[in-house]
């Protein structure tokens, strides 16, 4: 039984890796070939840091996901802490609006967000389509999973913490930041890095909202698939996922020290 | 309540700041072109661009024709010049998208051949410069099409013989084309009764192909895991030529009549730097620039100049440049009313579930 369960774990694994080893192992590949395998190469990766439009659109990408990031992580942390205040009936109300564009396709809400800084650019002038819409879609469509990482943990936390830091004279203010934000940081460090992986391949919404100033990296790659695809791209998202992976174990280390740390005190 | 206001100045603000953003003298135009289909490594057409003429160009590609027309027509995007195909140049023409060209701006448009001006979708060109072109044809590998097949056109599409490695385009309009062509139909027409018959045949073809394919095609046909495939002319270069494709592939144009497709350069109505645009649109039809993206394309340029400093081996290549028996029976494609669209991309998606 326990071979079994191994083996199925092992398939599982396979399952969800051998695609993204694949991608790898041609992105060295000495030929456009995407079958045959015909020596060793980087020349892919030099190619790619001289490809402007690739270069460029994966500038606002990353720019985008950093600052959506950010800026979704604090307004839903602080939307969870309003939700999780207030009392049943309504909770539920607010966290069901809250999953209702989680739900919604992709399309609707691209092209409604569309709709509406289109209406608003022409009624008033302001709100170009651009880069700042395309920064604001990405925002309001992160908000909802950043809510949805933070609730759990407020959740879990005594109420009485915050009650008792407050009733020996802290501030509210300081007692959230000493209090509140160290118990519920899990949370609020998941919703982030949700929201950044979110906003980096989202393709639907920023097509749409995008205007004709900012280009996202999943846009670009997807206007060439008229013509076959360059090994560049695999470059590419080789070195991306080295980046999110590095990324992973940098806060999954952090976690396991600061648990351990914890633990000690105990 | 506080919070919200302070987040709509804040709002505001950026949305100020980035509408004027970019106002310091330079003029920046916007560019909407296909993905790949510019040169950027050897002559790199847009820094050589904005080297020459100080004007900066915002360059941002599209993967189809229906989509740059959604981004374009609902206004969230606003682009100076753009890229089209054939019947969409004359959609947007129709729609009063398209600001009328002064060829006075562009005096290099006299090197553009007369054959592929006046064309059905501008009639009198006034408002697009082309930009390539090419044919719809077959592309088969020698090894495995016996080579009396080929007599029998886009039937070859339709041919038991070769069951499981045929590929079929993968959008509606070329799929038509090609269905209505075998039944000797115009692939413009707006018959119901035509289109529904080029329904039966596509359904007949479906158990017969290994799948509907567009960019995959090209690996598919180099690796010889299919041997028949309708695609562009222009992608014989990169199928058969490039140091990685495949010499036994092979290309003809069925005797039934096909599809010449052109892709132009245009200027959008509502463009606010026309002038600078139109130097845009001459700079590409400078013989150098109109060459080098000649060859990095490997579509077949309208260029008269340029086609003759490229390689003899392509420019005297049926392929790419066919002789006047091929280009007789071809048709373009013209914007086809609301309720033909409607009819074949229903009868698309029915045969695509």
């Amino acid at each position: 039984m326990k071979t079994l369960s191994r083996i199925y774990t092992a398939l599982i694994f396979l399952f969800l890796y051998s695609p993204i080893a694949v991608l790898v192992v041609f992105s060295f590949n000495n030929s456009r070939n995407r079958v045959k395998w015909n020596g060793f190469t980087l020349k892919w990766y030099a190619d790619l840091f001289e490809n402007e439009l690739i270069l460029e659109s994966l500038k606002v990408t990353l720019t985008v996901a950093i600052l959506a990031a950010v800026i979704s992580t604090v307004i839903g942390t602080l939307a969870a802490i309003g939700i999780h205040g207030m009392n049943r009936k309504l909770r539920q109300t607010f966290l069901a609006v809250n999953n209702i564009p989680m739900v919604n396709p992709e399309i609707v809400t691209g092209i409604s967000m569309m709709l509406m800084f289109v209406f608003v650019f022409r009624m008033t002038g302001l709100l170009r389509p651009g880069f700042f819409t395309l920064l604001l879609a990405h925002i309001t469509f992160c908000i909802p999973y950043v809510v949805l990482q933070v609730m759990p943990k407020l959740r879990q936390m005594n109420r009485h913490l915050y009650e008792a830091a407050v009733d020996l004279g802290c501030p509210p203010v300081s007692a959230f930041f000493k209090v509140v934000l160290p118990e519920i940081f899990p949370g609020v460090l998941t919703g982030a890095l949700m929201a950044f992986t979110m906003s980096l391949d989202d393709f639907v919404i920023s097509y749409f909202n995008a205007g004709s100033t900012a280009q996202t990296l999943p846009v670009t790659v997807y206007s060439m698939t008229k013509k076959p695809m360059t090994p560049e791209i695999n470059a590419l998202s080789t070195l991306m996922f080295l980046a999110v992976l590095l990324l992973l174990i940098l806060v999954n280390v952090a976690q396991i020290r600061d648990a351990s740390k914890k633990g000690r005190k105990i | 309540m506080k919070k919200w206001a302070w987040l709509l100045v804040f709002a505001l603000c950026f949305g100020m700041f980035g509408g004027c953003a970019g106002d310091d003298g330079t003029v920046t135009i916007n560019v909407y072109n296909w993905g790949e289909y510019i040169d950027d490594e050897i002559l790199d057409v847009n820094k050589l661009f904005e080297k020459e003429t100080g004007i900066r160009v915002n360059y941002r590609t599209f993967e189809n024709n229906e989509t740059m027309y959604t981004l374009l027509s609902s206004g969230a995007a606003e682009y100076d010049v753009v890229f089209p195909s054939d019947y969409m140049v004359g959609r947007m023409i129709e729609e009063g998208m398209l600001a009328e060209l002064n060829f006075d701006n562009i005096p290099n448009y006299q090197y553009i051949d007369e054959a592929y001006k006046n064309l059905a979708y501008d009639p009198t060109n006034k408002y697009s410069v082309p930009y390539t072109w090419g044919t719809v044809g077959i592309f088969y590998n020698k090894k495995y099409v016996a080579e009396e097949d080929l007599k029998a056109g886009w039937d070859l599409l339709w041919n038991e013989k070769y069951s499981g490695k045929i590929f079929m385009f993968d959008n509606p309009r070329d799929a038509f084309a090609i269905a209505l062509k075998k039944c000797g139909y115009s692939m413009n027409t707006t018959n119901e009764a035509e289109i529904r018959q080029a329904y039966d045949e596509l359904v007949k073809q479906k158990p017969l192909l290994q799948g509907y394919y567009m960019d995959q095609i090209f690996q598919k046909m180099i690796n010889e895991e299919g041997y028949i495939a309708p695609y562009y002319s222009g992608d014989g270069a990169l199928m058969i030529y490039r140091e990685d494709g495949n010499s036994d592939i092979g290309y003809f144009v069925p005797d039934q009549g096909t599809n010449l497709f052109v892709d132009a350069m245009c200027i959008m109505k509502n463009s606010p730097h026309k002038a600078e645009a139109e130097q845009y649109i001459n700079f590409m039809c400078r013989t150098d620039v109109a060459k080098a993206n000649a060859e990095y394309i490997g579509y077949s340029t309208p260029h008269t100049e340029a086609k003759k400093q490229l390689d003899p081996a392509i420019s005297g290549d049926p392929m790419f440049y066919p002789p006047e028996s091929v280009i007789k029976k071809t048709e373009t494609f013209i914007t086809l009313d609301q309720t033909t669209n409607n009819l074949q991309r229903d009868l698309w998606t029915k045969l695509r579930l």
